[in-house]
C-alpha cells in the first residue's frame, strides 16, 4: 500500500504508535483499526486529545469523522486498539454527547426538564438534587424559555440547547458534539456557540465537535484535527489560540482568516491526493 | 365567520347527500320499496327501537363481546409484541408465522374455533380475539424495533441499563404505534363479532339481529340495526382516537 508514503511530505505524525502522551491528555488512543467490509478505514491510529481543550475535526467527506468520534464514545465498536481517558476505561469515564438530530435524540413523551434530569435520575440521583442540577444549568445558559413544555413545543435551537444541557447535566469529562450546528440557523448558531464556549470555561470540560463547515470547526477550536481521505490518517493538527471568549467579530480578525486559509490550504491538498 | 361556519358544516355534506341520493332512489322507485324504506322512516324506527328491551340487549351484547375480546387481545398482544420486537433474532424467526395468520381471514377459522369452543358465547369472544391479538401483536413489535436509533444511542451514551432502556425508552417509542394497533384490533373484533353472531347460533347481539331480520323480511329493522352498527364502530374508533391523542401527545410532532 502506497497511503502512507504518497502522504508522506505532509503527514507530521504527531507521535510514534505506543508513546508516552502528551503532558496534558486526557483521550489518548492508541492502535485504533477500523475497516469496513474489509476497505480499511483507520489502521494504528495514535491520537491524544488534550486536557480542557475544543478539539474540532474536519476533513473531507466520508473519511470518517463521526466514526473516529462514535468509537472513542463507545456507539461503535473499534477491529482493534485501545481508548483510555486519563487512564480509565470508558466504562469508568463520564462523558456526554450531543447528536446532530436533536428531534431524534431527546424523548418526546418527557417535558424539556425532565429530559435534562434523565440521565441523574437514572444514576440514582435524588428529584430534588436532580432539579437543583437542571436549575444551575438553566442559570449558565440563561435559559428564557419554558422548560416544562415538550420538545416538539420548542425551536429547533432551544431542542439543541436542551439537549447540550442534558449532556452536560453529569458533569461529564469529556463532550462529544457530531455536528451540533447543522441543522441551526445563524441566529442559533451563534447564541450556542456562545454557551458552549462559557460552558467549557466553567467547566474545563474537554471536548470533541465533528464539523463539516470549516468556519464552525476553527471557531470554537483550540486545535483543528485535519483528517485526510480514507484509508484515514491525521493530515495536521493546527492550534489556534485566540483567546476567549470568541464573539463572533473573530470571524474577520487575521489569525482566524489565516488558520482558515490554512486548514483550507491543507484540506485542498488531502483533496487532490 | 361565515367561512368559520360554513367550513364547520363541511363534514355533514356527505351525510346529507347519501340520504338525499337515498330518498331519490325511494321516491323514484329505482328499488322495491318492500327492500328499500325511506330514509325518514329507517331513522324514525332506528331512534324507536332504543327504547326496545331487545335492542339494548343486543348492542349490550355485541359491545360486551367486542371490548371482552378487545381486552383479551390487548393483554396477550401488546406485551408479547413488545418483547418479540426488542428480540429483533426472535421476530424473525416467528415472523412468517405472524404474518400468515394475520393474512388468514379468521372469518375461515370460525367452524375450528367451532369444534373447540362449541357455539357458545367464549367462542364468539375466542374468535374476534384471535383476529385481534395478531395486528396488535404485530404493530407493537414493529414499534419497538422502529425506535429511533439516536434515542437508543443517547441512553447508552449516558450509561443507562438495559432493563430502563427497555421501560423508560423501548416501551415508549412503541406507544404511537401500539395505539394504531389496539385501533385497529379493536375493529377488528368488532367485525368478527358481528359475523360469529350471525353464523354462530346465538341468541342475541346486532349480528343475530340483522340477520334474524332479514329471515322474517323486517326490512326497517335490518337497515336501522346496520346503521347501529355502523355507529357503533365508528364511536369505537372515534374514542380509542382520543385516547391516543391524550396518551401520545407527541405522536403527531415528533
Amino acid at each position: 500500500m502506497t497511503q502512507a508514503l504518497s502522504l508522506a511530505p505532509a503527514l507530521d505524525k504527531p507521535q510514534v504508535p505506543g508513546a508516552a502522551p502528551r503532558a496534558d491528555t486526557h483521550v489518548t488512543i492508541r492502535g485504533l483499526s477500523k475497516a469496513f467490509a474489509g476497505q480499511p478505514l483507520y489502521t494504528d491510529l495514535d491520537l491524544d486529545l488534550p486536557r480542557g481543550k475544543i478539539v474540532s475535526t474536519f476533513g473531507p467527506n466520508g473519511c470518517g469523522k463521526s466514526t473516529l468520534m462514535n468509537m472513542i464514545a463507545g456507539l461503535m465498536p473499534m477491529d482493534k486498539g485501545e481508548i483510555l481517558f486519563d487512564g480509565k476505561t470508558l466504562a469508568q469515564t463520564k462523558i456526554g454527547y450531543v447528536f446532530q438530530n436533536y428531534r431524534d435524540a431527546l424523548f418526546p413523551w418527557m417535558s424539556a426538564r425532565a429530559n435534562i434530569a434523565y440521565p441523574l435520575v437514572r444514576q440514582g440521583m435524588s428529584k430534588a438534587d436532580a432539579n437543583a442540577r437542571v436549575d444551575e444549568l438553566t442559570q449558565m445558559f440563561d435559559i428564557r424559555f419554558d422548560l416544562n413544555r415538550y420538545p416538539y413545543e420548542l425551536s429547533g435551537g432551544q431542542q439543541q440547547t436542551v439537549c447540550i444541557m442534558r449532556a452536560l447535566a453529569p458533569r461529564p469529562e469529556v463532550m462529544f458534539l457530531d455536528e451540533p450546528f447543522s441543522a441551526l440557523d445563524f441566529e442559533m448558531t451563534l447564541f450556542i456557540r456562545d454557551k458552549l464556549q462559557e460552558v467549557q470555561l466553567a467547566t474545563g470540560v474537554t471536548m470533541l465537535i465533528v464539523s463539516h463547515d470549516l468556519e464552525d470547526a476553527v471557531f470554537l477550536a483550540d486545535e483543528i484535527l485535519l483528517l485526510t481521505r480514507r484509508p484515514t490518517q491525521i493530515a495536521e493538527i493546527v492550534p489556534f489560540d485566540l483567546p476567549r471568549p470568541r464573539g463572533a467579530e473573530i470571524m474577520s480578525h487575521p489569525e482566524f482568516v489565516r488558520v482558515k486559509a490554512h486548514t483550507l490550504e491543507v484540506f485542498r491538498r488531502e483533496m487532490a491526493l | 365567520m361565515t367561512s368559520h361556519w360554513s367550513s364547520r358544516l363541511l363534514p355533514l355534506i356527505g351525510p346529507l347527500l347519501l340520504f338525499l341520493l337515498w330518498q331519490l332512489a325511494v321516491s323514484a322507485q329505482w328499488l322495491n320499496p318492500v327492500l328499500l324504506p325511506s330514509p325518514l322512516e329507517t331513522l324514525g324506527f332506528m331512534f324507536q327501537s332504543f327504547s326496545e328491551p331487545s335492542m339494548r340487549t343486543d348492542i349490550a351484547s355485541t359491545l360486551y363481546r367486542t371490548l371482552a375480546a378487545f381486552a383479551f387481545a390487548a393483554a396477550v398482544g401488546v406485551p408479547l409484541g413488545v418483547i418479540l420486537g426488542s428480540s429483533e433474532k426472535v421476530y424473525r424467526s416467528l415472523e412468517f408465522l405472524i404474518d400468515f395468520f394475520r393474512s388468514t381471514p379468521s372469518s375461515a377459522l370460525i367452524p375450528l374455533f367451532m369444534l373447540i369452543f362449541g357455539i357458545s358465547d367464549a367462542n364468539k369472544i375466542a374468535i374476534a380475539a384471535f383476529a385481534a391479538v395478531l395486528v396488535i401483536l404485530f404493530n407493537s413489535a414493529y414499534g419497538v424495533m422502529n425506535a429511533k436509533k439516536t434515542r437508543l444511542m443517547a441512553a447508552k451514551v449516558m450509561g443507562i441499563s438495559r432493563w430502563h432502556i427497555f421501560k423508560d425508552i423501548l416501551l415508549m417509542e412503541s406507544l404511537a404505534q401500539t395505539f394504531v394497533g389496539l385501533r385497529t384490533g379493536v375493529s377488528i373484533a368488532l367485525v368478527i363479532v358481528i359475523v360469529a353472531e350471525m353464523f354462530i347460533g346465538s341468541e342475541n347481539g346486532l349480528g343475530h339481529r340483522i340477520i334474524d331480520a332479514q329471515q322474517v323480511f323486517n326490512i326497517k329493522d335490518m337497515y336501522a340495526s346496520i346503521l347501529i352498527t355502523g355507529a357503533l364502530g365508528y364511536l369505537l374508533n372515534l374514542a380509542f382516537l382520543l385516547i391516543e391523542k391524550k396518551t401520545v401527545h407527541w405522536s403527531s410532532q415528533a
